[in-house]
């Protein structure tokens, strides 16, 4: 894992979350990744993580990209 | 000042369980007790103490000494009243011209071996032995005393053959044989209280001496631990405190918390003016039951080093020595150069993180100082690195983020699973709790990678030891769920009322996958598939079964998965809500419990709240004055990201020495390089202090009042024993620092802050001082529905409402071994030693453990031409470091571990940053290395003391 890139911490962070929802049935998957990351996670963790999804979610398992549409996205920073 | 002691008699033996009671007659006094109650204890029980040197509460009766004969009418003899029981209807005498008689002639022939140099003994005014010769009226002794123990030579000069000299090896107390009148209570206290057998009584008749061990041994070279029973127990001078030799005997004491480990021991803080004589556990504490470890007894120098910085310090750069300066001048600088960070880059560039060494009570004020004055949510604290997935795990199964049963509870355990912890070195007086009842046949599971003390020590074998491989608990914890399952030992009459059965059905079916079998894991997990199974099914069908972990649960990737793995296997087995069950974890630090519970979280407000319900913030908004922010805020390892990243400057941490014990060092030390303003609020300038440009001098526990909270939930009285000797509690501190920000707080005594507290969150509703005062301590939750608090916790239901099943997919971590780094390295604590070692480490408990050791196996060390005590370098995908070498079959080929006690040995610069996917809990148990031999200290060790020598520096003042 490399620090010079807050994308790739991110990316592999949501990957975690994924695999452990993915043993739940799609649709609570889909609903325990987008909770458990609008719960947990920080404006600014979700806008670096919308920059990687608006780019096209390279390296982001499946499970994260089918629950993007319910993580919130933060408003523009303050 | 007031005196907190309820009078602390001695009843003599311990108290009787049985409900059956027995009334009896006692020097013309009827008494009702419980059946077995000694005489001795049932005359105590009207105020009536028998005479008595070898007996006492903490012990069983023994029967040694003689002096506590009675006379029971219709019966021979004189028998001693501490080993016989009462019986129905009896007369006892206490007090008879025959016993008077008898107990003057032993006393006689006790003191007719016993020195006579009362006035200059360190027991004088605290000697049962002369407490004794007063209570029988002995007046005169008419031996002469010509073989003796006592004297160094006999009258004609000749060196005395039973003349022992003292043994003052222990740097906390002495072994004066020739106070000894072997009572036994010492060599009892080791084998009953503290489970070590580490004493005992050598030779026979007029040879019987106390000995530690082997004739050769002392009290440092033997097995003793220093846990301070045998101390408790001496009634002579023979052991006593090294301190009450130096100072004197104390003049008061003050019931205290112990501010070490999360068991929360309470002591008698025991005072001569302000200074300090000694701390002795407190038989009334409900944690700790009496008994106590090394280091909440002895270890409390610290508080009166020398390194200790009384003095507010400021810097403009971390290049630039320390300045001394006053508090407002310290307050003024702070205060501007946040102020300034929050112009430039907006209020969310800064934080703060909450200390779970402080008290409820100070965590509660810091983050009240992130939310209502900074006004983000930028908030975290060391539960961070602990016991964040519980919190986690827990909430989601049972619905509660703590464990469900008091210490007390194991008492009534069957089976134990211990996993992911080591007790005896990091929870020393639970250990002695657990193996009591061990001794008394409880059967043990220990789940970790290392053949650790609770496996195999004296009197305790475990029935299972499963040494699995580092970072595979989910899959050990999934296989015992499998057995569990498949072969259905699970209690379908409990899982059907407490959970929901249609979700088991959806678990069982995941858990009954071949895959998850013990034998498909066997060779993943290291642990033998036939182990498993019995394990399975001696917890599944052992009667009480209860779990208790620790950080090796916790601190992996999947950290938060085992624990619900955890909780899965309670509920399935029906082992949860009521005495001798449940699901425990055995918290670090001393207020880690506290400081969750205090919203010391970025995601949730005091209680658990999540910060997105708004119903949560209004309550703060009215109080406050301010608007909150529903958005989670940073966790630790965010901070260091953004900070690194550029958008968080400010940080104000309280008691916390993230550089040395957060993972990664380096990533920590670019991210606080990176900050316009560190505030380290600390008794030392700790590594973080390196890179700080404030520092606020702390308060010791001894010097504030306050609370902590156990692992038990037990909210404990924290109380000033002396004034601050920097000036402050660590909550006014807090408080001017808030102020000087613009707050207008005026909280003149912590009580008022728990009002605060008690009125805003409702698990603490009913929570006042008094409350703690009148009861000796409440666990919470402690509200209309449970005024006395709540010991049990689930009883009738879960706090969810139904227990959660969730799936424990087992995902292997990503910190995988390979030709360069082809073993794992785990870490863990000892006995002696503290977490990072700040408080520790200023005492002489450096005696028992200088410096970390690598514990390597055999094989592995012979591979690499390693020798025991060799220099090795050891080195990680994150970067390397020095220490020695231990060889020991303790761990398995491929695995070695090290404690992380010292900075000069740095272990964080090996560990990585993967961390637990739901809480970023880091993963310090397994971490890829390669071993080497080395000829001393890492580059990284020689700069790095080289730049924290230089950033320590304090310059003279003008």
């Amino acid at each position: 894992m490399s620090h010079d890139a807050p994308h790739a911490k991110l990316i592999y962070m949501a990957n975690q979350i994924a695999k452990f929802m993915e043993s739940k049935p799609h649709d609570q998957g889909i609903e325990g990744l987008a909770s458990h990351i609008n719960d947990f996670w920080e404006p600014r963790m979700r806008r670096h993580l919308f920059e990687v999804l608006d780019a096209g979610g390279n390296g982001l398992r499946p499970l994260v990209l089918d629950a993007a549409v319910k993580i919130r996205r933060p408003a523009e920073a303050a | 000042m007031k005196d907190f002691i309820i009078p602390d008699r001695d009843f003599g033996t311990p108290a009787a369980k049985s409900k059956q009671m027995v009334t009896l007659n006692i020097d013309g006094f009827d008494i009702t007790v419980p059946e077995g109650t000694s005489i001795m204890r049932a005359a105590a029980e009207i105020g009536i103490s028998v005479p008595k040197l070898c007996a006492t509460d903490s012990i069983d009766a023994f029967g040694s000494c003689r002096l506590c004969l009675v006379e029971i009418e219709g019966r021979n003899g004189t028998p001693a009243s501490c080993t016989t029981p009462v019986a129905p209807g009896i007369k006892v005498h206490t007090q008879t011209g025959k016993l008077k008689t008898l107990r003057r002639g032993v006393m006689e022939l006790y003191i007719s071996d016993h020195p006579l140099d009362c006035l200059t003994c360190s027991a004088n005014g605290d000697c049962e032995l002369q407490d004794m010769a007063g209570a029988v009226g002995l007046r005169d002794v008419r031996y002469e005393a010509i073989d003796t123990h006592f004297r160094a030579k006999d009258t004609s000069g000749i060196a005395n053959p039973n003349y022992i000299p003292r043994d003052d090896s222990s740097p906390y107390f002495s072994y004066d044989p020739q106070k000894c009148i072997v009572c036994s209570r010492c060599v009892r206290a080791c084998e009953e209280v503290q489970g070590t057998f580490a004493l005992t009584i050598e030779g026979r008749g007029f040879d019987s001496r106390v000995s530690f061990g082997a004739k050769t041994d002392t009290a440092l070279s033997s097995d003793c631990v220093s846990c301070g029973a045998c101390v408790q127990a001496c009634p002579t001078a023979t052991l006593q405190e090294k301190s009450v030799i130096d100072i004197g005997t104390p003049e008061r004491s003050v019931i205290t918390t112990c501010a070490y480990c999360g068991v929360g021991c309470s002591f008698k803080a025991e005072m001569r003016g302000d200074e300090l004589v000694r701390m002795t556990p407190y038989k009334h504490g409900k944690a700790n039951r009496g008994h106590s470890c090394v280091k909440g007894r002895f270890a409390y120098g610290y508080a009166s080093h020398k390194d200790r910085i009384l003095n507010p310090m400021i810097r403009d750069s971390i290049n630039d020595p320390w300045q001394e300066v006053s508090w407002p001048e310290a307050m003024e600088f702070a205060a501007n150069r946040m102020k300034g960070i929050i112009a430039k880059h907006g209020k969310k560039s800064v934080g703060v993180i909450t200390s779970s060494r402080c008290t409820n009570e100070e965590t509660y004020l810091v983050q009240k100082l992130t939310r209502a004055v900074f006004q983000n949510n930028n908030t975290d604290t060391c539960a961070r690195v602990c016991h964040s997935p519980t919190g986690y795990g827990l909430g989601q199964t049972l619905g509660t983020s703590a464990g469900t049963q008091d210490f007390d509870s194991v008492e009534e355990t069957d089976v134990v699973i211990v996993i992911g912890a080591n007790p005896a070195s990091g929870h020393p007086v639970f250990a002695s709790r657990l193996k009591k009842r061990l001794r008394k046949g409880a059967k043990l599971i220990v789940v970790d990678p290392r053949r650790t003390e609770m496996v195999d020590s004296p009197h305790i074998r475990a029935a299972h030891h499963l040494a699995l491989t580092p970072g595979t608990n989910v899959a050990v914890v999934t296989a015992l769920a499998h057995v569990i399952v498949t072969e259905k030992l699970y209690d379908e009459a409990f899982i059907r009322d407490r959970c929901d059965w249609d979700e088991f059905q959806d678990y069982a079916d995941f858990v009954s996958q071949p895959q998850n079998s013990p034998e498909a894991v066997e060779l993943l997990t290291g642990v033998k598939a036939s182990e498993m199974r019995a394990a399975a099914r001696l917890f599944a069908t052992g009667g009480n079964g209860s779990i208790y972990y620790g950080l090796g649960v916790t601190e992996h990737s999947q950290g938060s998965t085992t624990v619900i793995g955890i909780a899965n296997l309670a509920m399935m087995t029906g082992n949860v809500g009521r005495p001798g069950v449940g699901v425990n974890p055995l918290r670090g630090q001393n207020n880690v419990q506290g400081s969750c519970d205090m919203g010391s979280f970025p995601h949730e407000l005091p209680g658990y709240r999540h910060v997105k319900g708004p119903e949560v913030r209004a309550i703060y908004e009215n109080l406050w004055g301010v608007t909150i922010d529903p958005e989670p805020g940073l966790r630790i390892p965010n901070m260091l990201d953004a900070a690194v990243e550029g958008t968080f400057k400010g940080l104000y941490c309280q008691g916390e020495d993230i550089l040395q014990s957060d993972p990664d060092t380096k990533h920590v030390s670019a991210g606080l390089a990176a900050m316009e303003c560190v505030i380290v609020h600390d008794l030392f300038l700790n590594e973080t202090a390196n890179y700080a440009h404030v520092f606020f001098p702390g308060s010791s526990f001894l010097e504030k009042d306050g609370t902590f909270t156990n692992a038990e939930r037990r909210i404990n009285m924290v109380r000033k024993v002396m004034a601050p000797k920097q000036g402050y509690a660590d909550w006014e501190v807090t408080q001017l620092f808030a102020n000087a920000m613009g707050a207008d707080w005026g909280y003149t005594h912590p009580s008022q802050i728990m009002e605060e507290i008690a009125m805003t969150t409702p698990s603490f509703a009913g929570v006042t001082y008094e409350k703690i005062e009148t009861m000796g301590s409440v666990q919470w939750p402690c509200n209309d529905k449970a005024p006395e608090g709540t010991p049990l916790m689930h009883v009738d239901g879960f706090v969810r409402g139904k227990g959660k099943f969730i799936n424990t997919e087992y995902v292997a971590t990503d910190e995988k071994t390979g030709p360069r780094f082809p073993l794992l390295l785990t870490t863990g604590r000892i006995l002696s030693q503290y977490n990072v070692g700040a408080q520790t480490r200023r005492t002489d408990n450096v005696m028992w453990h200088d410096q970390d050791v690598l514990e390597i196996h055999p094989h592995d060390a012979e591979n690499r031409g390693i020798k025991e005590g060799d220099w090795v370098r050891l080195a990680s995908r994150a970067g390397e470091t020095t220490l020695r070498a231990t060889i020991t079959d303790k761990v398995n080929p491929g695995v070695v571990y090290t404690t992380f006690h010292h900075p000069d040995t740095q272990a964080n610069v090996i560990t990585t940053d993967y961390s637990d996917w739901a809480t970023n809990c880091p993963e310090y148990k397994v971490t890829a290395v390669q071993i080497s031999p080395s000829n001393g200290p890492s580059e990284w060790q020689e700069g790095y003391n080289a730049f924290a020598t230089l950033s320590r520096r304090i310059a003279a003042a003008e």
